[in-house]
C-alpha cells in the first residue's frame, strides 16, 4: 500500500516515493464537456484530485430570477442539454406546485413519453461514449459509439417531429405541455422504441462477455451505499450502491403510479453496477412509454387559457421543491416565489453536480486509465454541472 | 422513525412547532445549525444530502437552507436558518456530511457566505479573482467584469 500522507512533491519525477502532478482537462476527449482534473500521482496510481468546474457556468439561478414563468422553461432546456425535457420538467413542477395548477392527464402523459425517451437518449449517450472512453478494446474502437448515436438519432427525430427541435425543446410549460403529438407519431414512436429495444440486446452481448470490458469496469470506481448517500449522489449511480430509491416509485409525480416498471438496484457500487442499472433502465423506460402510448387518454394538453403577455402567469406567495428523476438523477428545483411574475430564488439541484463530487471520494487508489473509466460511469454533463 | 416521531422530537428539541407538510421545514438557530444536521442524519436517518443553498432576503440578511432525507422512511426535512442582517458566518455541514463540501463551496461563491471549520472554502464555479457573489440581491445582472485574459 501506498502512504499518501507520507509523500513530498516534485516537479516532475516518475518513479520512488515522490508525486507528480498531472492536469487533465479541461479539453480532454473524456471530460464529457469541460472539466479539469488535477491529479495527483504517485507512479501510476492517483493519489488525490483537485476538480476544477465552472468553465460552463452561466448562473442559471440569476438568470431565472430575471424571467418569467412563460419564459423560463426554454431556457431550463439549457441546463442539461442532453436530457432537456428533464430539466423544463422540474420547473415547470415547481411553478404548478406553488400555483396549484392542475395539470390534464393527456399533458401528464406526454410528460412522461417525453421524460422517458429522452431517458433511453441520454443513456444512449453515455453508453456511446462511455465505451470509446475507454477504447478499442470494445469491439474496435467507435463501434459502440456510432451504433448508440444512430439509436438517439431517432429518438431525436421523435422530438423534431413533435416540436420542431432536436436538443432544446421548449415543449413544457406551466399547466401543461405546449405541443400535442402530430398524426402518426404514436406509431413512429412505437416502432423506434421497439428497434431499439432489440438493439440494446445486441449491445449487451458485444459488452458481457468482454474480457477487457469486465476488467475496466468490474471493481473499479467502488461507492459504498453510505458514501453515496452521504455524498448525495442520485439516480443509477445510487440504485448502483445498493440505495433501492427512485422518485419515479417513491414520490410520484406527472401519473407515474399509473404504470407498472420495476427500479433495478445493484449491490456492488462498482462501474458494472451502475453500466447494469443503466441498461436495465432502458428496459424500463421502454416499457412505460408502450404503456402511456397504450393510455394515452384524449382532452386538453393546458389548463388554463393562452397568453397574451409572457408576464401573465403569476403565482402566490410561497415556496416549494420539485423534483424529478431524470436519466442522472434527482434534478430539483426549489422555488420562492414572491407574488410577482418571476421567481424571487430559484435554487437548480442539478443531478450532475452532486454525482461529480463523488470523485475526490472514489478515484484516489486507482490507476489514471480508471480515472476515464469512472468518469464515465459518473455520465456527468456540464450543463448541468455548471449551470 | 416515521415522520411523526420526527415531527414532534424536532419539535421538542427547538421548542417550536413544526408545521405539517412534506417535506417538513425546520427553522433552527444559527447557534445549533450544526448539532440539529447532526440530530437528523443520527437519530433521523436523513442520511441523504440532497442540497444546501442560502436565500437573500436583502434588509432581513441571509438565509441557509439544507435539505435532507431519510429515503427509506420517506421523510424530508428542509432545515433552515437566519444568519441574520448583515451576518455571513454559518457553521459548517462538513462534519456531518461529506456533500456538504461542494454545496458549501458554491453557496460561499454565490453569496459570500464563510462556512466556518469548512476544509477547502474557496470558489467552486467562478474564477478566483471573482469579485463580488452574483446571487446577492444587491448584485446587479449587467455587472461589469474585466476581459477574462
Amino acid at each position: 500500500m501506498l502512504d499518501v500522507n507520507n509523500t513530498t512533491r516534485v516537479e516532475m519525477d516518475w518513479s520512488g516515493p515522490e508525486r507528480l502532478q498531472m492536469n487533465m482537462g479541461p479539453q480532454h476527449p473524456s471530460a464529457h464537456g469541460v472539466f479539469r482534473a488535477i491529479l495527483g500521482l504517485q507512479g501510476e496510481t492517483v493519489v488525490d484530485v483537485d476538480a476544477v468546474i465552472g468553465y460552463l457556468h452561466r448562473c442559471h439561478e440569476k438568470l431565472s430570477e430575471t424571467l418569467t414563468y412563460a419564459q423560463y422553461p426554454s431556457i431550463a432546456s439549457k441546463t442539461d442539454y442532453v436530457a432537456a425535457m428533464t430539466s423544463e420538467f422540474a420547473y415547470v413542477l415547481a411553478a404548478e406546485e406553488i400555483g396549484k395548477f392542475e395539470v390534464p392527464k393527456r399533458a401528464q402523459y406526454l410528460r412522461v413519453i417525453v421524460a422517458e425517451l429522452q431517458r433511453i437518449a441520454s443513456h444512449l449517450l453515455w453508453l456511446g461514449t462511455w465505451c470509446m472512453d475507454m477504447g478499442g478494446a470494445l469491439g474496435g474502437g467507435a463501434t459502440i459509439f456510432l451504433y448508440c448515436i444512430r439509436e438517439r438519432e431517432d429518438i431525436l427525430d421523435l422530438f423534431e417531429a413533435l416540436v420542431g427541435a432536436r436538443l432544446l425543446y421548449g415543449f413544457f410549460q406551466v399547466g401543461g405541455v405546449r405541443y400535442d403529438i402530430p398524426d402518426g407519431w404514436a406509431e413512429q414512436c412505437r416502432s423506434t422504441i421497439d428497434r431499439i429495444n432489440s438493439r440494446i440486446d445486441e449491445y449487451e452481448q458485444m459488452l458481457v462477455d468482454n474480457a477487457f470490458f469486465l476488467a475496466r469496469t468490474q471493481g473499479v470506481g467502488v461507492v459504498s451505499r453510505e458514501l453515496a448517500q452521504d455524498v448525495g449522489i442520485a439516480g443509477p449511480l445510487l440504485r448502483g450502491s445498493g440505495v433501492n430509491y427512485d422518485i419515479r416509485r417513491n414520490a410520484p409525480y406527472s401519473s407515474y403510479q399509473d404504470f407498472d416498471f420495476r427500479v433495478p438496484v445493484e449491490t456492488d457500487g462498482d462501474c458494472y453496477a451502475r453500466y447494469r442499472v443503466r441498461m436495465a433502465e432502458f428496459r424500463q423506460a421502454i416499457s412505460i412509454i408502450r404503456q402511456a402510448l397504450d393510455k394515452l387518454p384524449a382532452g386538453p394538453i393546458s389548463s388554463r387559457p393562452a397568453l397574451k403577455s409572457v408576464a401573465q402567469i403569476r403565482l402566490p406567495k410561497g415556496e416549494a421543491y420539485a423534483r424529478v428523476e431524470g436519466p442522472r438523477g434527482e434534478v430539483g428545483t426549489y422555488m420562492i416565489s414572491d407574488g410577482s411574475a418571476k421567481p424571487y430564488r430559484m435554487k437548480w439541484r442539478g443531478a450532475s453536480f452532486s454525482n461529480l463530487a463523488i470523485l475526490p471520494h472514489i478515484i484516489p487508489g486507482h490507476k489514471v486509465a480508471d480515472v476515464v473509466a469512472i468518469m464515465g460511469s459518473v455520465d456527468p454533463v456540464f450543463g448541468e454541472v455548471d449551470r | 422513525m416515521i415522520a411523526e416521531q420526527a415531527r414532534a422530537s424536532l419539535g421538542s428539541m427547538l421548542g417550536v412547532e413544526i408545521g405539517a407538510g412534506v417535506p417538513m421545514v425546520v427553522d433552527v438557530p444559527a447557534s445549533r445549525w450544526e448539532e440539529i444536521a447532526r440530530y437528523a442524519k443520527d437519530t433521523i436517518g436523513c442520511r441523504f444530502f440532497n442540497f444546501l443553498t442560502a436565500v437573500d432576503w436583502k434588509e432581513q440578511g441571509l438565509e441557509v437552507v439544507a435539505r435532507v432525507d431519510n429515503l427509506e422512511d420517506g421523510i424530508s426535512l428542509m432545515l433552515k436558518t437566519k444568519l441574520g442582517s448583515g451576518v455571513n458566518n454559518c457553521a459548517s455541514l462538513t462534519p456531518v456530511y461529506r456533500g456538504a463540501n461542494w454545496m458549501e463551496r458554491e453557496c460561499f461563491d454565490m453569496f459570500g457566505v464563510h462556512f466556518d471549520n469548512h476544509p477547502d472554502l474557496r470558489r467552486i464555479l467562478l474564477e478566483d479573482g471573482w469579485e463580488g457573489h452574483p446571487l446577492l440581491k444587491s448584485y446587479a445582472v449587467d455587472t461589469p467584469h474585466p476581459p477574462y485574459r
